[in-house]
């Protein structure tokens, strides 16, 4: 288990420098942010002091050495919008957006396992229709119109919840969040919803097919025949050997949301990772989007990892140490 | 009995205090705005960039300042002068504190000037606003600023560098102004806290010099879509909304929850050209071979602006949230030439003017232009490509977001200009017409530090005389005058092809009303109830 784990922990760094090559270079034929950046009404002079005070005028190999030197000491570099050091700035923003994922995340659990459960167990009433169409839905709306819609039916015409931004913030257990006070609920919501949407119309749909598939098997009948309730059927036998592939799914989602939030952040104003990552796409603040990028390579290679390991609970056959990822 | 009289006094004290809140909160009136642009830091130095001055204006006074047209009116410094045409002296305003009730003297001045062209990391610094000034201390309230040149627009100048106090500033690096360490000032209001991205949030300053503003906390946030801008003015969560998008003024203005406020902006929305290489890159004859750069020719540019239809831009495009445009800047700033009437649309006539030139089959053009910087750009520049084509110039459109497209403009093929046909704004900082004239179409030079964004390389030794007497005389009239005769020279010449200026708009919920600002700032002090 702990050769796995450094193992994958070499691949992230090896993942991560062919990533910030790519961006670097990829960003140098883009172009910089410059004329961006300065006042319009700068004279030639002020703009090239600018690109020098930027170090864009150096070339692109001293520039990515630089960075690379920089890296080894933990500093990805400064933002050129910001000016200030850009990993701090990322990691300033993301618990708002892991709070916005970990809601999400409830939210296609809760809503999506037992619709998925009910349509998989009574395929043919017309509840279960109405789910697996529903969840088609999910899939095809943009999540830019609905997050739109939603705003516009539960904040503006019904008033029930606020429309954008994050809630009162509480601390418990040295965590700062606003899931911890009622009114942040109410602020996350709608944006949790909005982006819970894709999942859990997934999780419906893949709970729904392993339940129909799995409902058929004879170890659920030899359950039946030796009298065990139906809530234990289902609640333990069935869910147990239809959870892998939701697992895996939601992991990487979960991964996706944190790293890509950007519709549903821009929409609710919600003050995270994601609007800082696409606002720096728009201004070219490479120094920012290659640290945004470092921490997603680790971040999914953590979550592949901790998917890895739930797989190893769900499943006793599946054992760490021999896979080769 | 001891007993009853404790509980008798707690519930007095207890309802002396509820009806203290209550009389507080009667008195606290709160106002929260919705920016459509993130501002960067509360170091009011750090970035010359609008939404960071926009709100540093807040906490922290110019010495002078501009009202809501860009006219300079008097800030910390309550009166200005010329001693000579080198030498300008300002009063100082006398009894002003900062936020921590320390003095306000001239040597907050002269630090602020020391520091504001010096900040470390700066991707954008005030430095065009404050070198080639000395700043000397006459007293504790009356400073001299000398230039090496006579330089009328000293006044404008000093509108944009945001006075902060040698106390808190030495040393204080960008960091101690967002965590509010540093961020003390003289300005209308305090800065409670500054969240980087998610909120800003000022209290009134009870000590302030000037008028007192309406509202006692204003809690500024960030939401950069516009139509979740819009929603959360129409649900109630916020007051105030910047650049309310086009799309919705209509519907919006005949909405009873909400109000409009809408004026006319600094910024004109222009074609730039060509004006340099005998062959342009972007220009090629119908079937496609290499032809002469056809822009060099007065005729064309004439034709290509008379065949824009600017009342359509302005009605359809823009649902009549511009005007159309006759030069750099709208006839109401100073500077301006008050003869200059917009070029009517005359399609056939634009025609004639091409077969003239030698071109009665028109050629082939690319336009390129920003996606998402101005206002409808992209499609302003599809609708003015249509056109073209109508008068027989076949025009491609080629649009990209504007980090790129700025890049490309400006530096684009080994240093030079890359494009050969470009949309772009032009937003007068200075609030008059020297700053269009000398950046657009004042020659480029390096040395002399005009013609910075004359991405056409226009060059006319006549308009650059003009231009430069204009930027040397003082007297205001007759600076005037000059300024005017250079706007007419460029426009007679079709030095650009302006189209329009653009209005902007702000949303208030029903029974506030904003004062629009030519300069796009969306400040607290200008909404009234």
């Amino acid at each position: 288990m702990t050769a796995f784990i450094i193992r994958r922990l070499m691949q992230s760094v090896g993942v991560a420098l062919a990533m910030s090559l790519i961006v670097f270079i990829g960003m140098h034929i883009v172009g910089d942010p410059i004329y961006i950046l300065v006042d319009p009404q700068s004279d030639q002079a002020e703009i090239d002091a600018t690109i020098r005070r930027l170090g864009l005028d150096r070339p692109l190999w001293e520039q990515y050495l630089l960075f690379l030197k920089g890296a080894v000491t933990g500093n990805l570099g400064n933002s050129f919008v910001h000016g200030t050091s850009a990993l701090p700035l990322i990691l300033e923003r993301m618990p708002a957006t892991l709070e916005l994922a970990f809601a999400s995340l409830i939210l296609a659990i809760v809503i999506g396992i037992p619709l998925g459960l009910y349509a998989g167990l009574y395929p043919e009433t017309v509840a279960s229709r109405a789910i697996m169409a529903g969840s088609i839905l999910g899939f095809s709306l943009p999540t830019f119109w609905v997050g739109i819609m939603m705003i516009m039916v539960f904040a503006v015409m019904l008033g029930w919840l606020p429309s954008t931004g994050r809630g009162p913030t509480a601390t418990y257990l040295g965590m700062t969040s606003s899931l911890f006070t009622v009114e942040g609920w109410r602020y996350v919501l709608l944006p949790a919803l909005n982006l819970a949407l894709l999942k859990v119309s997934l999780v419906i749909r893949l709970t729904k097919s392993g339940t129909s598939e799995a409902i058929h098997q004879d170890y659920i009948k030899f359950a039946r025949a030796k009298g065990l309730s139906r809530s234990r059927i289902v609640g333990v036998h069935l869910l147990k050997n239809i959870l892998i592939p939701v697992v895996t799914v939601l992991g990487l989602e979960f991964g996706n949301q944190i790293a890509f939030a950007v519709v549903t952040e821009t929409i609710f104003a919600w003050p995270g990772m994601g609007r800082l990552l696409i606002s720096s796409i728009q201004s070219l603040d490479r120094p920012v989007i290659v640290a945004y990028l470092i921490i997603t390579v680790l971040m999914f290679i953590v979550i592949n990892l901790v998917v890895d390991i739930l797989y190893s609970l769900l499943d006793p056959r599946v054992r760490l140490g021999e896979k080769s990822a | 009995m001891t007993m009853h009289v404790g509980r008798w006094v707690g519930a007095a004290v207890l309802a002396a205090g509820l009806a203290l809140s209550a009389v507080a909160s009667a008195d606290a009136k709160e106002l929260r705005i919705a920016l459509s642009a993130e501002p960067s830091a509360m170091d009011p130095h750090f970035h010359n960039l609008t939404p960071n001055n926009a709100l540093n204006r807040h906490v922290f006074d110019r010495l002078i300042h501009f009202d809501a047209k860009q006219n300079t009116v008097p800030g910390l410094a309550e009166s200005w002068r010329t001693v000579d045409d080198k030498t300008w002296e300002l009063k100082l305003r006398k009894g002003v504190v900062w936020h921590d009730g320390s003095p306000f003297t001239a040597d907050d001045v002269l630090f602020t000037m020391e520091r504001a062209p010096n900040v470390e990391n700066s991707p954008g610094s005030f430095n065009i606003y404050v070198k080639g000034k000395t700043f000397t201390k006459v007293d504790d309230h009356t400073v001299r600023v000398t230039t090496a040149e006579p330089y009328p627009l000293m006044p404008n100048d000093l509108t944009t560098i945001a006075i902060i106090s040698r106390k808190h500033g030495s040393n204080a690096k960008t960091e101690d102004y967002n965590s509010g360490k540093a961020a003390i000032g003289t300005g209308p209001y305090k800065l409670v806290e500054f969240v980087k991205g998610d909120r800003y949030v000022l209290e009134r300053n009870e000590a302030y010099w000037g008028p007192k503003p309406v509202w006692t906390k204003v809690t500024i946030r960030p939401i950069k879509a516009g139509p979740a801008r819009v929603a959360a003015l129409l649900a109630g969560d916020v007051d105030l909304i910047e650049e309310v998008p086009t799309t919705d003024i209509a519907k919006l203005k005949t909405d009873g929850r909400v109000a409009l406020a809408q004026g006319l902006s600094n910024r004109v929305i222009y074609f730039h050209m060509d004006h340099w290489r005998d062959e342009t890159p972007f220009i090629t004859a119908k079937d496609g071979s290499k032809i002469k750069n056809p822009l060099k020719d007065k005729r064309v540019r004439q034709a290509l602006s008379m065949a824009i239809n600017r009342d359509a831009i302005v009605d359809r495009l823009m649902e009549g949230a511009a005007v159309k445009a006759s030069q750099f800047l709208a006839d109401e700033f100073f500077g301006t030439s008050k003869t200059l009437k917009p070029v009517p649309h005359d399609a056939a006539g634009a025609k004639k003017l091409l077969a003239d030139a030698g071109f009665p089959n028109g050629f082939k053009m690319t336009l390129h232009g920003p996606n998402g910087r101005y206002t409808n750009d992209a499609r302003i520049a599809e609708a003015v490509a249509q056109m073209f084509t109508r008068i027989g110039v076949e025009t491609a459109v080629e649009t990209m977001p504007g980090a790129v497209f700025f890049r490309r403009a400006s530096t684009g093929a080994n240093g030079e200009p890359e494009f050969s046909f470009i949309l772009v704004g032009w937003g007068a900082g200075t609030g008059e017409v020297s700053s269009p004239l000398k950046s657009l179409v004042a020659t480029y030079d390096k040395a002399k530090g005009t013609g910075a964004a004359n991405r056409g390389r226009y060059s006319n030794a006549e308009l650059d005389k003009l231009i430069a007497d204009g930027l040397a005389t003082i007297d205001d009239a007759k600076r005037q005058a000059l300024f005017a005769k250079a706007s007419e020279a460029a426009m007679e010449d079709v030095a650009i092809i302006p189209t329009h200026y653009q209005f902007n708009t702000w949303g208030t919920r029903k029974g506030l009303k904003y004062e629009p600002r030519t300069d796009e700032n969306t400040l607290a002090m200008s909404v009234s109830e």
